[in-house]
């Protein structure tokens, strides 16, 4: 069954048509990479997806739901979480803070009870910090929990966006190029935690990367797009074998 | 060397760390709650105006120390705070209920103001807010049947529970008054932070790309920080008035507005620790310029006429001064003196240097 469906979805900025007719779905549960060059439009799929444009022509489906109705913020209500590609963390709070604004869907309390500390608001802030602990014990960020952001290393931070998506416990989880700047040990890292986070949290992956050595190696289908639309689609080798896609990265030369 | 170590995730939900600091502010609390035995009436009543202005700092701390939206109108809400208050009780309310009417009427009319306004990024909303502190000159003059225009109101002596409360009349039950409110928004604003608004006041300032997608309404979330910041002003202003017993047009002028904001950058934005240093600086730098001047004449046997325009030069200086050298303000340094101490001998001098911070191109417009 498909979890998100993007059916002839078109934005142009300006003269730029940044996003061309594209159509494709991602599955429940699988990891779905998108590959391109850059500028392909891939980051301004993630950013229609999380409602930041509207498109212009087309329709996005999530879950059932028609995403183009959502308001901005509606959209991680309805279960996705991304991060970004240029780290968008919040950078004079601590890892902690930053976990814990990632709980803000599941907010019950009102600005009343919150100004009182009621016992609910206690109750509730237990249960965020117990949810914000476990994702911080499976993305091993025990040392950095009291730290500012704006002290950390470039790799912690990028562990520290997904961990932060992750506490908003997405049923779609959008990773812009998770792996990029980080050294080939976090990279390996990563790999692991997109393995698990789609296997024992059984949350879809829809990711932008590349790294075609992680696409390949956690992904199950990928798609490659260029100027705004699909080049192909489909496993990890049958794209990378495929003509067209090897003509986009290599030129015509190839 | 001091650690704490934690054990319990309350630990981090209580608002103090641990029984010595817990100490510390009970410490200081209850040295605030016998000062009128401790000091004499001058000081009591300076105390009582760094407590107004620590509220008023309290105020603008909310929307630009936590939420980043800097304003410089802030002097008008404290006018509306003030008038408000003295209108209300001038029409028979009680004290009681006309005090946190001002302050809610103010927060209501600031967060209806931020509609519009928080469509506006940094430099134009400054501008925004600014011609709103002009403005206020002007709608107080031409409101005169009820604001008393040009000549002014005078705060009548105010009832609290058959209590006769006058600042000049009765200057420990005033200071006591103020001192209570000061508490009670602290408590409220210490709660709100370790709490999901507070925490997506925080977010919104710092990515409002990420504030958003995770599930935090920007504009909704400006709007109710406006207004709250306004609230908590329209109380300050309120009590202002009751404390200067006498005001008109040009009391709460532009120049108030600007006092304020460089009074919680040199105390340090983003924290409630911040917007009571600069109090204490705004409020003893008169008294500081004024015994440094004497000292000078006496020195070099110069006069000792006053410079117009001193303090505020003076203000405007260690502004300048910290936002080059300690963008944290006070608290910061202070927090950096603190670690020294906890961690001694262990502190490194790039303890609290940032990284550089990285390119953000996905911005919302
Ligand atoms: N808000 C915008 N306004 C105008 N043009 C935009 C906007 N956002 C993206 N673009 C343009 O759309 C095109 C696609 O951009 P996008 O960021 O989606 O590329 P990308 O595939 O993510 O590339 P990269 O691999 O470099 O991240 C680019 O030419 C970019 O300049
Ligand atoms: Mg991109």
């Amino acid at each position: 069954m498909s979890l998100l469906e993007l059916d002839n979805v078109t934005i142009r900025f300006g003269g730029l048509t940044a996003v061309d007719g594209l159509s494709f779905s991602v599955d429940e549960g699988e990891v779905f990479a998108i590959v391109g060059p850059n500028g392909a439009g891939k980051s301004t799929v993630f950013n229609l997806i999380s409602r930041f444009y509207d498109p212009d022509e087309g329709t996005i489906r999530f879950d059932g739901h028609d995403l183009l109705k959502v308001r901005p913020a509606g959209v991680a209500a309805y279960g996705v979480a991304r991060t970004f590609q240029n780290i968008e963390l919040f950078d004079h709070a601590t890892v902690l803070q930053n976990l814990l604004v990632g709980r803000h869907r599941h907010r019950r309390t009102s600005l009343l009870s919150e100004i009182l500390f009621t016992p609910s608001v206690r109750r509730q802030e237990l249960e965020s910090r117990e949810k914000v602990e476990e994702i911080i014990d499976f993305l091993d960020l025990q040392p950095y929990r009291e730290k500012m952001i704006a002290g950390l290393p470039y790799g912690v931070r990028k562990v520290v966006e997904v961990a932060r998506a992750l506490a908003t416990e997405p049923k779609l989880l959008l990773l812009d190029e998770p792996a990029s700047g980080l050294s080939v040990e976090e990279t390996t890292d990563m790999r692991w935690w997109i393995d698990d986070i789609r296997r024992q949290m059984g949350i879809t992956v829809l990711m932008v990367e590349h790294d075609m050595g992680l696409v390949s190696s956690v992904s199950d289908r990928v798609l490659a797009m260029a100027d705004g639309a699909r080049l192909a689609l489909g496993t990890p080798e049958e794209v990378q074998s495929d003509p067209a896609v090897i003509e986009a990265y290599l030129g015509k030369a190839a | 060397m001091r650690i704490v170590f934690k054990t319990d995730y309350m630990q981090d939900i209580r608002p103090w760390k641990d029984g010595y600091q817990l100490g510390l502010y009970l410490l200081l609390l209850g040295l605030a709650v016998a000062a009128p035995w401790l000091i004499d009436t001058f000081y009591l009543g300076e105390l009582t105006n760094v407590l107004i202005w620590a509220l008023a700092g309290l105020g603008l701390m909310v929307l630009t120390g936590h939420t980043g939206q800097a304003s410089l109108g802030h002097a008008a809400f404290l006018a509306l705070g003030c008038y408000a208050n003295i209108i209300l009780i001038e029409a028979g309310v009680p004290f009681l209920a006309a005090f946190p009417l001002a302050g809610l009427i103010t927060g209501v009319i600031g967060a209806l103001i931020a509609v519009p306004a928080l469509r506006l990024h940094g430099i134009y909303l400054a501008i925004f807010t600014l011609a709103l502190s002009i403005l206020v000159d002007d709608i107080i003059v031409l409101t005169e049947p009820w604001s008393g225009g040009v000549s002014g109101k005078f705060a009548p002596p105010i009832n609290l529970l058959g209590l006769e409360i006058d600042r000049w009349g009765t200057p420990d039950a005033f200071y006591w008054l103020v001192l209570g409110v000061v508490v009670i928004v602290t408590l409220g604003y210490i709660n709100l932070l370790r709490a999901p608004m507070g925490r997506s006041f925080i977010a919104v300032r710092d990515s409002e790309v990420s504030a958003q997608a995770m599930g935090v309404d920007v504009a909704r979330t400006k709007t109710i920080s406006f207004g709250l910041s306004c609230m908590v002003t329209g109380w300050a202003g309120a009590l202002m008035g009751l404390y200067a017993g006498a005001f008109n047009n040009e009391t709460f002028s532009v120049v108030i507005s600007i006092e304020l904001l460089m009074m919680i950058v040199i105390g340090g934005l983003g924290s409630i620790h911040g917007a009571f240093l600069g109090a204490i600086v705004i409020g003893f730098l008169p008294q500081f310029l004024s015994i440094a001047k004497e000292y000078a004449g006496a020195l070099f046997g110069g006069s000792t006429v006053a410079i117009p325009g001193l303090e505020f030069g003076v203000f405007g200086m260690i502004l300048i001064v910290f936002i080059l050298f300690e963008p944290m303000g006070l608290y910061g340094r202070w927090l950096k003196i603190r670690t020294w101490f906890e961690l001694f001998p262990f502190y490194r001098k790039d303890m609290f240097k940032r990284q550089k911070s990285y390119l953000k191109t996905e911005r919302l417009r």
